[in-house]
């Protein structure tokens, strides 16, 4: 279950990535990468224990398979968090170094106005 | 148990090796592709560092997700030596097995997804500028 949630998280990021190749500054290209890798690795320990468990290991116990589940689900929500925090640090659009270095209105003298 | 640790180690290796190669390369060879409306569009071909960067990326990233499953299953432990495994000696066994085969395989597998990468990215790069000089010499 892990492994299916983590290829089709890699999938929908994928076709994100492409269908925005070249106009987004989002930096997709971490979740794509993360998520590949991740199903590449759990894909082989799949086997693994398909070579082990052969057939039953299509049968998994409910309890298992929901416990699967809730981790996969964490590590889509992990991926997506350094993801984002990614994408702060390197702030592309400026956004976070905008708020932070706010403008600061500089009120003028009026002995310089009189002045002038 | 610990697999992931073996195509962690490789993609700490493969990204040094991809910064030293880096330092290296002499500037990557341009090319200039036609593109719509007669106009020409100058572009670089991928150095070899980028790519090598790739299976880094590829793998780094597949291990931060699966040191969290480790985490998840209690076999990586916030106290030294870090691994659960590790304080019983035949655990610890069974572990360094578990690393030389399914580590092993792990990083095996994701190297050969690498080398696809490399092979199909190679062919689109040689379709572009073959079809590139067939449009110049038109």
């Amino acid at each position: 279950m892990t492994l299916l949630i983590t290829v089709f998280a890699a999938v929908i990021c994928t076709a994100i990535w492409y269908k925005n190749a070249g106009k987004s500054e989002m930096n997709l290209g971490i979740l794509c990468w993360m998520f590949w890798g991740a199903s590449a690795m759990w894909l082989v320990d799949a086997l693994f224990e398909y070579a082990e468990l052969k057939a039953e290991y299509f049968a998994p116990a409910a309890e298992n398979m929901l416990n699967d589940t809730f981790l996969g689900l964490s590590v889509v929500a992990l991926g997506l968090v350094i993801w984002i925090v990614s994408v702060l640090i390197k702030d592309p659009k400026g956004v976070v170094r905008a708020k932070l270095l706010k403008k600061k209105d500089v009120p003028v003298k009026e002995d310089a106005v009189k002045a002038e | 148990m610990a697999c992931f640790t073996v195509p962690a180690v490789e993609a700490v290796v493969v990204a040094v090796a991809a910064k030293i190669i880096e330092k290296k390369e002499k500037d990557p060879v341009t090319v200039n592709l036609p593109t719509q409306g007669g106009h020409t569009e100058t572009v670089q071909k991928t150095p070899f560092s980028r790519k090598l960067k790739w299976l880094s990326w590829l793998q780094l990233g597949g291990c931060v997700l699966l040191a969290f499953e480790h985490i998840w299953h209690g076999e990586i432990v916030p106290w030294f030596p870090f691994l659960a495994a590790m304080s019983n000696p035949a655990d610890a066994a069974e572990m360094f097995h578990e690393m030389a085969t399914v580590g092993v395989t792990m990083a095996i597998l994701t190297t050969v997804v690498w080398v696809g990468m490399l092979i199909v990215s190679s062919l689109i790069e040689k379709r572009a500028i073959r079809n590139a000089a067939a449009a110049a010499q038109e």
